[in-house]
């Protein structure tokens, strides 16, 4: 039988506990298996809005020289995430950029377990965090080094923006690595919005709102930098700053 | 165009501004001088709103309107342009894509027409040109490396694409070496100087030094003290204050 998880679960900790006390086995059990044949290069974009709320997995295999990109948001009204395993085999890429952003008291997260199984992958993790009103941003990220995986390079990025009191963001970076010629780095920053900044900017002319969705702009625009189609990158960024709509 | 009127203002707990009273007009240039903790920001970043700047009395009136009740975007769309003394980073956001939004922001809210891409590009250009600023800088991010004296010509870079009615300028001289200052100082004349046939335009000039003002003639001079004016000149008053100094003239 399926265990269900609740937040005294490591992986689950920063989830809502309501929305996990609700979940059935059939709601964890969905798990989209996707295999990249080596030298493969995939992209995927998904946006986790109102239309696809709640818990999404997947679990990706990607072969010798092959390059598997995810750029995601999170932005629904209600739990929401995003758990990705990723298995990578020696000279392979996984890229990816997320941003959780909205308000309300939804928690919107995202999951990676990322293994670089064998030498010389490389990884590349880029998650903006923007909430108001009582919303939760999380990333959990774990990277796994295994013995042999010499020459890896994997990187972690976190950075939480809190448009509001009773936001919340968390980070929890986590590096397991069992070889000894690698290069794992993670960083993570949480603030406030740039009120120097938004002076700055208004007094030059640009309104509160617009002002403030020029410093959001420019704050998520890393987690979609990676991204190499410029049209599809600019369509994700508006995308993300459409929920910035209701923020006050 | 700027009528000031026994304007008091605290900043926390602390009164900087007690009784300020000082018009001017439109083809006026004033500079206002005088030594450290005067309150010579706080009357900038009082004319601008910042936000933690809060007047108790008194009143300011700009071209016709009660500018302390317009929020600080209004300000500037009403014809307000404040030089920033330590002009802000915004990383992120590149200086064409910050001062098209704010240009179209401003003739959005007086309800003219909006500028196409190309020729906002143009008017950057030329304006860049007459402050000497490489366009290439005008495509990074706002003050984001700049040195302190390429930031202050991108001020008036800003201002010359702004075109405002009233510039106050905060220390626009500090931190520039000779070369910058005339640069600065004649960008400054070519941008807010009264033109044949166009608009009046007033400047604030805030200053610790005279030498700005060896570009920039001003009309009168003004000396700020704990608050409030204590002596009015011509041009003249400048150079006796930088000979002789604050306290032997305001005495």
């Amino acid at each position: 039988m399926t265990h269900m998880p609740t937040i005294r679960d490591e992986d689950w900790r920063y989830a809502d506990g309501d929305a996990l006390a609700s979940l059935t086995p059939s709601d964890l059990d969905v798990w989209h298996d996707v295999v990249l044949e080596p030298g493969e290069t995939r992209a995927k974009d998904l946006v986790l809005d109102d239309s696809h709320p709640g818990i999404h997995r997947a679990r990706l295999t990607v072969g010798e020289g092959a390059r598997a990109e995810i750029f995601a948001i999170a932005s629904a009204a209600a739990y929401t995430r995003l758990e990705l395993e990723v298995r990578l085999a020696r000279g392979a890429h996984f890229q990816f950029g997320g941003v959780t952003i909205g308000g309300g008291e939804a928690t919107r997260e995202f999951v990676t377990r990322v293994t670089h199984a064998e030498p010389e992958a490389t990884s590349e993790q880029v998650v903006r965090s923007v909430h108001w009103g009582q919303a939760t941003g999380n990333f959990l990220g774990r990277i796994e080094v295994a013995r042999d995986a010499q020459k890896t390079d994997a990187v972690q990025d976190f950075k939480g923006l809190i448009l509001e009191k009773g936001a919340s963001t968390n980070a929890k970076p986590e590096l397991e690595i069992f070889a000894d010629d690698v290069k794992c780095a993670h960083g993570a920053a949480i603030g406030q919005m740039d009120e120097t900044a938004r002076f700055y900017m208004a007094a030059r002319g640009l309104p509160p709102e617009a002002a403030r969705k020029l410093l959001v702009r420019a704050f998520i625009a890393d987690a979609f930098a990676a991204h190499s189609d410029a049209e599809a990158q600019e369509s994700l960024l508006d995308n993300a700053l459409a929920t910035l709509g209701d923020a006050v | 165009m700027l009528k000031i009127t026994d304007l008091h203002a605290t900043v926390g707990e602390t009164e900087i501004l007690r009784g300020l009273t000082l018009e001017v007009n439109a083809g006026e240039v004033h500079a206002i001088m005088g030594p450290n903790g005067a309150g010579k920001s706080t009357l900038a970043y009082v004319l601008g709103g910042r936000p933690g700047y809060e007047v108790t009395s008194g009143s300011v009136e700009f071209m016709g309107q009660d500018l302390l009740a317009m929020d600080p975007h209004e300000r500037a769309a009403a014809g307000l342009f404040l030089g920033f003394q330590y002009p802000v980073e915004i990383p992120g956001v590149s200086n064409v894509q910050f001062l098209r939004e704010a240009l179209n922001a401003q003739r959005s809210a007086r309800g003219e027409a909006l500028l196409s891409g190309g020729d906002f590009l143009k008017l950057a250009k030329e304006k860049a040109a007459l402050l000497k600023l490489d366009m290439d800088m005008l495509k990074r991010n706002v003050n984001v490396g700049f040195s302190g004296g390429e930031k202050k010509r991108n001020e008036m870079v800003q201002m010359g694409i702004l075109d405002p009615a009233l510039a106050v300028l905060d220390e626009t001289d500090s931190g520039l070496d000779i070369d910058a200052l005339r640069v600065v100082g004649e960008g400054i004349n070519a941008i807010m100087r009264q033109r044949e046939g166009g608009p009046g335009k007033g400047v604030l000039l805030i200053t610790h030094y005279q030498r700005l003002l060896d570009y920039v003639q001003p009309d009168f001079v003004h000396v700020l003290s704990k608050g409030r004016i204590v002596k009015s000149g011509g041009a003249d008053l400048a150079l006796e204050l930088e000979r002789e100094g604050y306290e032997a003239v305001a005495a």
